[in-house]
C-alpha cells in the first residue's frame, strides 16, 4: 500500500464521502474501426440515439434550471445540420469517432471564436454533446461511476452529474473546476459533497502525484474543509468515520431549528436574514424562516444588457411583496471586480481596487439613476433598505444620496408614487471599518466581510494560491468587526454582516462575540446558522 | 398552390434568440409543414428556422430585428405564430437573465 496523498482544495459543496475514485478523465475506452463505411454510419446512428435516449430520461428527472440545458443539446442532437457533417466525413473514409469529433470541434470553433460571451459560454454544451456521443460510440457512457464512488477529475460537466446515481452517497473531487459552476450550485441544491481546485493549491500535498494504487483504492473526500485523502491509513478512515457523522448529526440536528427564531445558548437574539442574488431565489424560501433579505444583490439584472426601469421594478417588488413587513435590505449594483458588466465595466489591471461598485455607478450616473428611479417606485411595496458597495470615502455616500434626492423630486413632480428608503453603506473597504466615524449619516452599516477580508489580508478572493490567507477569523479582520460593532452601538446605526462567514458555523462563535447581533447567510445555510448560534455562549 | 408570408418582428429577450429560446423557436417552427427562413436582415443571409443549429449560428442579440419568412402550406400562420412567440418573450418569466 502506497503513502497516504493527501490533496488540498476548495470546498463547493459541504459534506463527507468515502469511497472507490471513478477517474472521469479515463482515456475513453478505443474506438474499434468497422469494417465499411456502412457500419461506420450504423455505428454513429446509434450512438447519436444512445445519446440522445439518455437525455430524454435525463430531462424527465431534472428541475426547470437543468432541463434548460438539456432540451437545448437534445435539440443540438436531433439536428441535422449538426449531425450531417460528421455523416459526410463517414462517407469519406473517416472511422465514426473522428468523423464526430472532426465536425462537432468544427461547430465548437464557431462558438469560442464568438464575440458575444452568451453564445461563446455555449462552447461547454457543445464539448458536453461531443463527448456524450463519443461515450456511447466507445461503450465508454456505459462505465457509469459505481453508486458511492467519488468521481474525480479535471472537471465534470452538468449531464455526468446529472446522471450519476448519488442516492448511495458519493462526491466530486475536481483538480480544477469552480465553486460558481452549473455544476457546484446542483450539487449544494442536492447536497453531493464537492471539492474543487485540488491541482492548484500547493499546501499540504504530500509527495508527487497520485499513483495507479491510489487511484485503485478508496478515497475520503472531506468537502467540509476542502480535502482528499487517497489511500488513507486505518487510522485516518476511523478519524474521517467521526468527524463524517459528527457532520451528519450536526446537520441533521440543525434541520430542527430552521423553523426557530435564532437565540444563543444564554437566550440573546440573533437576527438571521438571507442573501439572494434573483428574485425567483425567494420562490423556495419559507419567508417564516427568516428576519427577511439581508442582501439582495442586483448585479444578476445587468447579466448581458442594461435592464431598464420596469425590469428593475418588477425584480425589486417581486421580493418585497414577498418578504411583506420583513426588511428588504437591497444592494446596488456592485459591478466591476470579478463581476463585469459588457457596457457597463471597463477592463483594468486590477480589477478588486478599480472602478467598481459605488465609484462605477457615480461615474456612471445615466444608469445609476435608472436603478434609483426603480428602487424609490419599488418601496411603496414593502421595507426597503438600499445600501451602496464599496463606499471608501464620506462624499461617495453624499453624492449617492444626493442622486436618490434628485430623482425623488422628479418623480413627485411627476406624479408617480415613490418613498425614500433608508440609506446604508457597505463597510467592506478598511478605510470605513478602521474610520467609521466619518460615516455616521449613514442609516445602517452591512460588513461585506468577504471584501473586507480579502482587502485587509491583501489576498485575492478568486486566487486559489492565497486562499489561506483568506480568512475572517484573522484577529485583524475580526477587531475591525468588533470596532465596527461597537460603533454602531454607540451611535445607534445598525449593524449586520452580509458575508460567507455570517452562513460558516466555524466563524459564527467569533462573529458574535466581535458584539455583531445581525447576520445574512445563504438560504441552504440558513438552518446551520441557527444551530451554531444555538451553541454559542453569549 | 404556394403561399408565401412574411413578417419582422423585435427581439426583446435579455439574452437575445440563444439556447433556450432557440428551442423553442425551432420547435414551434417544426409544426408547420411550410418552409420557414429567418435572417438578421430584410435582405438575408436567410437561415432554415427549423433548424437549432442554423438559428443559434444567426446569432441574433436582444435589440435585433428578426424577419421571418415562409413558403407553402400554412405560411401565413407560420409566420404568425413565431412572431407571436418572440413578441411573448418566448413565454419566459423574469428568471432568465439567470442560466445566461
Amino acid at each position: 500500500m502506497p503513502e497516504p496523498l493527501r490533496l488540498q482544495g476548495i470546498s463547493a459543496s459541504a459534506g463527507y464521502a468515502e469511497g472507490p475514485l471513478f477517474d472521469l478523465d479515463q482515456a475513453a475506452v478505443r474506438y474499434v474501426r468497422k469494417a465499411t463505411a456502412a457500419d461506420e454510419k450504423a455505428a454513429l446512428e446509434a450512438a447519436i440515439s444512445i445519446a440522445a435516449g439518455r437525455l430524454a430520461i435525463l430531462i424527465e428527472t431534472s428541475d426547470s434550471e437543468a432541463a434548460g440545458i438539456l432540451e437545448f443539446q437534445l435539440a443540438m442532437l436531433e439536428d441535422d445540420a449538426l449531425t450531417g457533417p460528421a455523416f459526410s466525413h463517414i462517407a469519406e473514409g473517416m472511422a465514426a469517432d473522428v468523423a464526430w469529433r472532426t465536425a462537432l470541434d468544427a461547430e465548437i470553433a464557431g462558438y469560442e471564436t464568438s464575440e458575444q460571451d452568451y453564445f461563446r459560454a455555449r462552447a461547454a454544451d457543445m464539448r458536453d454533446i461531443r463527448d456524450q456521443v463519443l461515450r456511447a460510440l466507445t461503450g465508454g457512457g456505459d462505465i457509469a461511476a459505481p453508486a458511492g464512488a467519488i468521481l474525480y477529475g479535471e472537471d465534470i460537466a452538468p449531464t455526468r452529474f446529472l446522471e450519476a446515481d448519488w442516492s448511495a452517497g458519493g462526491g466530486i473531487a475536481l483538480k480544477a473546476g469552480s465553486a460558481a459552476s452549473h455544476v457546484a450550485m446542483l450539487a449544494r441544491s442536492r447536497g453531493v459533497p464537492m471539492v474543487v481546485g485540488l491541482g492548484l493549491v500547493g499546501r499540504g500535498v504530500a509527495g508527487p502525484g497520485a499513483s495507479p494504487a491510489h487511484l485503485a483504492g478508496i478515497a475520503l473526500l472531506d468537502a467540509e474543509h476542502g480535502g482528499i485523502v487517497l489511500g488513507p491509513s486505518k487510522a485516518e478512515i476511523d478519524a474521517f468515520r467521526r468527524s463524517s457523522s459528527s457532520f451528519a448529526a450536526h446537520r441533521g440536528k440543525a434541520a430542527a431549528y430552521l423553523t426557530r427564531p435564532a437565540a444563543t445558548k444564554t437566550g440573546i437574539a440573533i437576527g438571521v436574514q438571507v442573501n439572494i442574488a434573483d428574485p425567483s431565489d425567494v420562490d423556495s424560501i419559507d419567508v417564516a424562516t427568516c428576519d427577511g433579505v439581508g442582501l439582495m444583490r442586483t448585479e444578476f439584472l445587468f447579466g448581458k444588457t442594461l435592464p431598464d426601469e420596469e425590469t428593475q421594478y418588477h425584480a425589486y417588488r417581486k421580493v418585497l411583496e414577498w418578504a411583506s413587513d420583513r426588511p428588504v435590505t437591497i444592494r446596488t449594483v456592485d459591478a466591476g471586480g470579478d463581476k463585469p458588466v459588457p457596457g457597463l465595466t471597463v477592463e483594468e489591471g486590477n480589477p478588486f481596487l478599480g472602478l467598481r461598485g459605488i465609484r462605477l455607478s457615480l461615474a456612471r450616473p445615466e444608469v445609476f439613476r435608472v436603478q434609483i428611479r426603480a428602487l424609490l417606485r419599488a418601496a411603496m411595496h414593502g421595507n426597503l433598505k438600499v445600501m451602496f458597495p464599496m463606499i471608501a470615502v464620506p462624499e461617495e455616500y453624499e453624492r449617492a444620496t444626493a442622486l436618490f434626492a434628485e430623482e425623488q423630486a422628479d418623480l413627485l413632480a411627476r406624479g408617480i408614487a415613490q418613498k425614500m428608503p433608508p440609506l446604508g453603506i457597505m463597510v467592506e473597504v478598511p478605510s470605513v471599518a478602521i474610520a467609521p466615524e466619518a460615516f455616521a449619516r449613514a442609516a445602517f452599516f452591512s460588513i461585506g466581510s468577504n471584501d473586507l477580508t480579502q482587502y485587509v489580508m491583501a489576498a485575492a478572493r478568486d486566487n486559489i494560491s492565497v486562499a489561506h490567507l483568506n480568512s475572517v477569523r484573522h484577529p485583524a479582520v475580526l477587531r475591525l468587526i468588533a470596532s465596527v460593532a461597537a460603533f454602531g452601538r454607540e451611535h445607534n446605526i445598525p449593524v449586520s454582516l452580509c458575508g460567507d462567514a455570517g452562513g460558516d458555523p466555524a466563524s459564527i462563535p467569533a462573529l458574535l462575540e466581535a458584539g455583531l447581533r445581525d447576520l445574512s447567510v445563504a438560504p441552504a445555510q440558513l438552518a446551520m446558522a441557527k444551530a451554531a448560534i444555538a451553541d454559542v455562549w453569549i | 398552390m404556394s403561399a408565401a408570408a412574411e413578417a419582422s418582428v423585435l427581439i426583446t429577450h435579455e439574452v437575445g434568440l440563444h439556447a433556450r429560446p432557440s428551442v423553442k423557436f425551432t420547435k414551434l417552427a417544426k409544426t408547420f409543414s411550410a418552409d420557414v427562413e429567418i435572417a438578421l436582415a430584410a435582405n438575408g443571409p436567410w437561415f432554415d428556422a427549423k433548424s437549432i443549429v442554423k438559428v443559434m449560428a444567426a446569432k441574433a442579440p436582444k435589440g435585433t430585428v428578426l424577419h421571418i419568412r415562409a413558403r407553402g402550406d400554412g405560411a401565413g400562420e407560420a409566420v404568425g405564430a413565431l412572431v407571436e412567440l418572440v413578441r411573448r418573450d418566448f413565454d419566459e418569466g423574469k428568471d432568465h437573465a439567470r442560466t445566461a
